[in-house]
């Protein structure tokens, strides 16, 4: 069949519109399962498939059309409530939704809508609506074998449907028959309203409305109500207050506006040297409505995360069922609005998530139950805004990442060394999933095994400027958090000078500026084998020179040696820091992205370039790639690897960094600068007691406080930590493991050197590793490990259990 | 024959260049350019043109002509590529001139590899040889160099 000619704009306005039908449907059939008797959802889900039905008849595409009318049928006995919903028929309804979206993609790409047979599908749509008795069916078996008919029979009412609808859309004043409303509410059947209208036009002076409450087939009120529908305009059921406007269109609007602010931005700059007040004031508000404009213009990109949240209880609901399990979909921040086009590019990462949470990631109602947790799993997904990003998160309530089965897997796949797998903290362990060329389904289900697995979702994510983070408990469930900008076009960005060329940093990755001034300089910046690092906070922090990175041509490192200050860019790429130094840090401001030529794409330390005020063009740079260009992040990777070896502590021979505090009496302690996470202050009075345990408060945690002069065996025999207790403050080292944190107690910090560890002498006594000499002075160093496990054995609880499975 | 074709002009080096008209989006004198650190030698910078941001190449270090005496100010000569605009600087801009296709010839075999590709021919003008210059290749050939 297909369509005639000049159809072909009203085709493309059908399907569009039918995707949006077919979109709602999915979830109204899927609350509808919660609640089987509401009459609001029953009311829409049959609208909508009335109307798809309608028009599908009207353009000819009878096979379409057959498929919609058995489930409208099926839809009406539910609505006259001579069905109560079953699993089976939303099954089957949903099936029914399934096949109506193939045929419109069909009709899209084709023009006809397939040549797939759907008679199975009518058959169980109709035995679904008939249980009991083969009782006179609206839709007959006809429909079913003869198409063409019944697309003929109905096509008249279709019509009318349709030009209602282009009513409706245009927002025309023209009003909506009474009668129509009365149908699409469902009051009346449309053979019904057919015959009142003969009744009319056979000299029935009467309204419509009266004959059909004459004949007793609708109340009053339900007239009246259908009245108000006509007087709104409809618009409350087909959401006529929206219009349709391109994409492109739009993205032309936001370059528009772009332009716009940048040339604002020029006359803002120029307006500093001028005094006539005219101008200054037009040049104010040139400025408040260009601020406005963008808003406005980057609101119409907006969208909330509803429209790809909306699918997943359809999702969750299909998979949970084929997988056996039951689980239930929350929701908050649903109204969370975010760019057309990052929406679209976190589209495939959620949806994935979210199948991943369902398919591994929840237990079978029995081993919850089991497990003294509700039968109905609750995945939950948050949004939020925050800082100017956006925030996501997935969270279910189920069994948490296996931890030994990641690694087992880890191990098999090649991704790990066996020995790499049992030094792996929680956390790496966790992260695990992330690597390319891991899944830890046993089975292909048809949720994995499509090629897709965590490491595209990372880099999907990653790729539009986010971050995913995980977190997991065993048994408790496991949440992974997202967070993306809003937009990708205007970001706000830390404008710096080197060489004398001005470059933007985005504002997302910037963490924090360091300026050193006078001695500082000098002393502040030192080397680790010819690697500068800064020490912000007792962390080494490694320092790139923009200058040396892009290569100008005056001898950066000698310079800033020589100058009196240095700013240092405290920057974030991926999960590692780095100092960027400049020569100067100007300002943050609004910029304009805009993608360099095709002739630049390959240089991967810029993500574009932007228009400044003054007219000039910047450049933004990509603190990933510049981190790559300089090395740094393999740096880092490379020291981790060397911390992975510490543990087992027998051969350490490479150059540390060491803190140096004065232990329990008076002799010198160190510990690696490694294990260091801060230095705290605490004072005396805010320590508190759970238990036999002293804790603080920090950082809205509870931190627990180890006593190094309690735990490492005293020498003298009288008890030291007695001492220090006229002080007003305690010296606090917080040392990390795992996302739990603990405070050793120290009697004073005194220096961080770098030493090279080789020089040990072995252990004298417990909760020392060795000692060496340093500064002339010899010192212990200190079991941190070995000083928690007497105090707290369980802080490293799961660890023996893991190296146990995975060795 | 009579097939004309228009060309818009301009001077490297004592040398006379041409391209089509029709992929030349505007002229424009000497503007303020931004440099691209790590990019190739043939790439000059960044020029803002009405918001749209276009990259300037060098067509002297291109053709490898060398550098222009004095550093004084280049022209550029906009051409429309996909994706956008590039920026072609030459020290000169010419006439706007019609040839016909009797007069072109393919470059004599003389000429070096990689200016024989970009040059597609000349066409025997009075008094004057003008180079046709291929843009594609122009903006292909050359890669970015990183680092």
């Amino acid at each position: 069949m297909g369509s005639t000619d000049g159809m072909d704009d009203i085709v493309k306005e059908f399907i569009v519109e039918s995707a949006e039908n077919l979109d709602r449907l999915d979830r109204d059939l899927v609350s509808l399962e919660k609640e089987p008797t509401s009459k609001d959802l029953l009311g829409s889900i049959f609208r909508a498939i009335h109307t798809v039905k309608g028009t599908t008849g009207f353009l000819g595409f009878s096979k379409l059309e057959s498929v919609a009318h058995a489930g409208e049928s099926l839809l009406s006995r539910l609505r006259d409530g001579v069905l109560v919903l079953s699993p089976s028929i939303t099954s089957g309804l949903l099936a029914m939704v399934d096949a109506v979206r193939t045929m419109l993609a069909a009709i899209e790409t084709t023009g006809s809508d397939g040549d797939k047979d759907y008679g199975a599908l009518i058959e169980v749509l109709t035995e679904l609506q008939n249980p009991e008795t083969g009782k006179e069916m609206p839709s007959s078996p006809g429909a079913v074998e003869s198409p063409a008919r019944a697309g003929e029979q109905r096509s008249e009412s279709a019509r009318d449907t349709q030009s209602l609808l282009h009513a409706a859309e245009a927002g025309v004043e023209e009003q909506v028959p009474v009668g129509q409303i009365l149908v699409l509410s469902g009051y009346v059947k449309e053979d019904e309203l057919t015959s009142a209208l003969e009744q009319q036009r056979s000299g029935d002076p009467r309204h419509v409305g009266e004959i059909l409450i004459a004949q007793g087939i609708v109340q009053p009120e339900e007239v009246l109500d259908a009245l108000q529908t006509q007087k709104k305009g409809l618009s409350a059921n087909l959401s006529s207050s929206n219009i349709r406007v391109d994409v492109g269109q739009l993205d032309k609007l936001m370059n528009l506006v772009g332009e716009l602010v940048l040339a604002r931005n020029q006359i803002l700059q120029f307006s500093k040297t001028q005094q006539d007040s005219t101008f200054l004031n037009t040049t104010q508000r040139l400025s408040l409505i260009t601020t406005e404009l963008q808003e406005g213009v980057m609101k119409t990109r907006m969208q909330p995360i509803e429209n790809v949240w909306g699918k997943f209880p359809r999702v969750v609901r299909d998979l949970a069922l084929a997988c056996g399990k039951r689980v239930r979909v929350e929701m908050e921040g649903k109204d969370t609005e975010l760019d057309k086009t990052i929406l679209e590019a976190i589209k495939d990462p959620l949806t994935h998530l979210v199948r991943n949470a369902v398919d591994h990631g929840f237990e079978p109602p029995a081993q919850r139950e089991a497990a003294g947790k509700s039968a109905d799993g609750r995945l939950f997904l948050r949004a939020y805004h925050e800082g100017g990003q956006v925030n996501i998160e997935i969270s279910d309530d189920g069994a948490g990442i296996d931890l030994a089965a990641v690694k087992s897997k880890a191990i098999e796949r090649g991704l790990i060394a066996q020995e790499q797998a049992a030094r792996m903290s929680e956390r790496e362990a966790q992260h695990l999933i992330f690597l390319p060329g891991f899944s830890t389904v046993e089975k292909v289900t048809n949720v994995s095994g499509r090629g897709v697995g965590m490491d595209v979702v990372k880099t999907n994510i990653e790729k539009i400027g986010g971050m995913v983070d995980l977190q997991s408990a065993p048994g408790c469930g496991t949440t992974v958090k997202i967070k993306i900008p809003l937009t990708l076009a205007i970001i706000p960005a830390l404008i710096v000078t080197c060489g004398g060329e001005r470059y933007a940093i985005p504002q997302v990755s910037l963490l924090e500026l360091v300026r050193l001034e006078g001695n500082g300089t000098r002393q502040g910046i030192e080397s680790v084998h010819g690697a500068p690092v800064y020490r912000l906070r007792g962390n080494l922090l490694s320092l790139v020179h923009l200058s040396r990175e892009l290569h100008f041509d005056s001898a950066a490192p000698q310079t800033s040696a020589q100058q009196d200050v240095v700013n240092i860019v405290v920057l974030q790429a991926n999960d590692c820091q780095f100092g960027l130094i400049v020569d100067e840090v100007n300002d943050t401001e609004e910029i304009v992205v805009k993608p360099l030529g095709e002739l630049l794409k390959g240089l991967s330390v810029y993500t574009g370039a932007t228009i400044m005020g003054d007219g000039r063009v910047a450049l933004i740079l990509d603190v990933m790639g510049l981190a790559q260009h300089a090395g740094v992040i393999g740096e880092v990777r490379r020291r981790k690897l060397s911390d992975d070896a510490r543990p087992t502590a027998e051969r350490i021979q490479e150059r540390k960094t060491l803190l140096l505090f004065q232990g329990p009496d008076d002799g010198r302690m160190a510990i690696s600068l490694a294990d260091v996470t801060r230095l705290e202050t605490f004072s005396r009075s805010s320590i508190e007691w759970t238990g036999r345990q002293q804790v603080v408060q920090y950082r809205g945690t509870i931190l627990p406080l180890v006593h190094v002069s309690g735990l490492v065996e005293e020498r003298r025999s009288q008890p030291r930590d007695r001492s220090s207790q006229d002080d007003e403050k305690i010296q606090v080292i917080v040392h990390t493991l795992d996302l739990r944190s603990v405070g050793l107690v120290v009697e004073r910090i005194l220096d961080i050197v770098e030493d090279d560890l080789s020089t040990r002498r072995p252990a004298s006594r417990k909760g020392v590793l060795g000692s060496i000499v340093v500064q002339g002075r010899v010192t212990e160093i200190l079991d941190v490990d070995g000083t928690i496990r007497a105090q707290d054995p369980t802080f490293f609880a799961e660890e023996p259990v893991l190296t146990g499975v995975a060795s | 024959m009579s097939e004309k074709q228009r060309f818009a002009t301009f001077f490297l080096g004592g040398d006379y260049f041409g391209v089509e008209v029709e992929c030349v989006q505007e002229i424009l004198c000497s503007q303020e350019m931004t440099p691209v650190p790590l990019s190739s030698p043939v790439v000059r910078g960044l020029i803002n043109l009405r918001g749209q941001i276009v990259t300037a190449i060098d067509l002297r270090r291109r053709l490898g002509l060398g550098e222009r005496a004095g550093g004084q100010p280049q022209m550029n000569v906009v051409v429309r590529i996909s994706g956008g605009g590039v920026s072609l600087l030459v020290d000169d801009i010419g006439d706007v001139v019609e040839a016909e296709e009797a007069t072109f010839e393919r470059p004599p075999e003389a000429l070096d590899g990689d200016a024989r590709k970009m040059i597609r021919g000349v066409h025997k003008l009075n008094g004057q040889l003008m180079h046709v210059l291929d843009t594609e290749e122009v903006l292909n050939g050359f890669s970015e160099g990183q680092g």
